[in-house]
């Protein structure tokens, strides 16, 4: 069993509010991991970090092998990522977007245009290559973003909440490039969605965080059986209570309700 | 490292390029400043000043100004880069913060430059002459070395920014008083002490006297002066930028 993205003892502290207290898991190489909790638990935050986005309070994260505090670059090379948020220039075209991060992760300049094609033509947007990104719709801007990452040839894919806000066929076809590339291709996947169905059916590895620690992880059925549940929905509410979370900025104070911090409020 | 940073540049360009409001609008001020100046207080400076041209002293400044307020622009267009989320794409990847820095210095001041060669084209047709090719190019260093600055500049404000709430802020505290007391429309003598004060501290007043030194001979502070402090500032601003882009968490 191979390690590709190992965290210890991760934390990150905002001021007064740790946001992230002291987590430890392990992502093996090949797998699709599925790293889930309500909103303001520590997922954004985590994602972060070990897209070397956020600096830890402290802890430690290495990735395909590198340390990424102390070996950044190596690390950065080792990833892909599709932000929450959007990250296109919607001024450029979906080439040039594309272009852009070749040259930026330091594709050799002979393979780029190959690698470019290939991966516009996994999301199927090699034909709408010259459009301006402002003329995409939601679903191909998030596809263009996946092609993105996928360019420098990353060991490990980050994911956070990639089908949030797309009609349920957009999100059936990400997910099956998402499993095509991790069955064809070996990529381990690492991702977050509130889609618990979503995460039941791609998923090998689940962790669930709540208020900045992980209280659960295993395979779904481990998770199901520990829980005495149905399914992964069933299971995750068990587990973190059905109060409403403050959904919160990172960066900015985060704080939930305090009210609210009770677990398993059935 | 060279093709990152010409990859970086080329954005800036293309999105310079596309937006042809904007080349066009941002042209709007500096025409109007140097009809309106240029022929409203020409008359009367060349009673005060026994005969001289007045078209002479502005068009310098005027040019300053076309590429001091593009180069902010430029350097601000990071907060939008921010808000939209790409700038949290470059961040993440395997490249320094340096090398982002001295791309998007470069960009920036390249669309300024361009600008700033625009309006010089246009003071040629309103009647403003360079002696010779030597001072020609003696100008054109000084645009440069005025857009690198200001693009820095802008780069390093925008680097401490998280929206554009504070643009107009900048705009009327830092930017407006920056051209108003930096020589480009008026000679700055017989000034008020904190006046003259501001004005000798202020960086696009070594740029504006040696740009016009170079085009027309008119100088205060002797072109070579000029040019060390103008060139020694726009080095300081990039290694204060790169440090400051160092530190932004995206």
């Amino acid at each position: 069993m191979q390690i590709i993205l190992s965290v210890q003892s991760l934390t990150k502290k905002f001021e007064d509010f740790t946001a992230v207290n002291g987590i430890s898991f392990d992502v093996e190489t090949g797998s699709i991991f599925a790293f889930l909790g309500p909103n303001g638990a520590g997922k954004s935050t985590t994602i972060k970090m070990l897209t070397t986005v956020l600096k830890p309070t402290s802890g430690e994260i290495m990735i395909n092998g590198f340390n990424a505090l102390k070996e950044q670059d190596k690390a950065r090379a080792s990833f892909g990522i599709v932000f929450q948020d959007r990250s296109l220039d919607e001024e450029l075209t979906a080439y040039e977007n594309m272009e852009y991060h070749a040259v930026i992760y330091k594709v050799p300049r002979k393979e780029r245009e190959d690698r470019i094609r290939q991966a516009l033509e996994i999301v199927g947007l090699w034909e709408r290559r010259g459009d301006y990104v402002e003329k995409y719709s939601g679903g191909m801007k998030r596809r263009l973003e996946i092609a993105r990452a996928l360019v420098h040839y990353p060991k490990i894919l980050f994911l956070d909440e990639p089908t949030v806000g797309l009609d349920p066929q957009t999100r059936n076809s990400i997910w099956s490039h998402i499993k095509r590339l991790n069955e064809e291709k070996g990529m381990t996947i690492f991702l977050t969605t509130h889609y618990m169905e979503e995460a039941e059916a791609v998923a090998d590895q689940i962790a669930i965080i709540d208020h900045g620690r992980i209280i659960e992880s295993g395979t779904v059925e481990e998770i199901k059986k520990r829980t005495e549940t149905e399914s992964l929905e069933e299971a995750f509410l068990k587990l973190t209570g059905r109060d409403i979370r403050d959904d919160n900025v990172p960066g900015n104070k985060m704080r939930t309700i305090r009210g609210m911090r009770r677990r398993g409020r059935y | 490292m060279i093709e990152v940073i010409y990859i970086l540049w080329l954005r800036q360009l293309k999105h310079y390029w596309r937006s042809k409001a904007r080349l066009l609008g941002s042209l709007g001020q500096p025409v109007l400043f140097l009809v309106a100046f240029g022929f409203g207080f020409g008359p009367m400076y060349a009673k005060a000043s026994g005969g001289e041209n007045y078209m002479d002293f502005l068009a310098p400044g005027i040019v300053s100004m076309s590429i001091l307020f593009t180069a902010i622009f430029s350097g601000l267009e990071v907060i939008w880069d921010r808000q939209f989320g790409f700038l949290k794409e470059t961040f993440v990847a395997p490249i320094s913060r340096a090398e982002i820095m001295l791309g998007k210095t470069l960009g920036g001041a390249s669309i300024a430059m361009v600008q700033g060669l625009i309006v010089f084209c246009l003071t040629y047709v309103l009647g403003f002459r360079v002696p010779g090719l030597r001072s020609l190019g003696l100008g054109l260093i000084f645009m440069f070395l005025i857009a690198i600055f200001f693009t820095g500049f802008g780069l390093a404000i925008a680097s401490k920014m998280k929206d554009m709430h504070g643009f107009q802020l900048i705009m009327n505290f830092l930017i407006m008083p920056i051209f108003f007391l930096s020589g480009a429309l008026f000679p700055l003598e017989n000034l008020p002490p904190a006046i003259y004060f501001l004005s000798r501290v202020n960086p696009l007043t070594y740029g504006v006297d040696g740009m016009r030194g170079a085009f027309t001979g008119i100088s205060v502070f002797g072109i070579y002066n000029d040019l060390a402090i103008v060139g020694s500032l726009s080095a300081l601003i990039c290694m204060v930028g790169a440090v400051l882009f160092s530190k932004i968490e995206a």
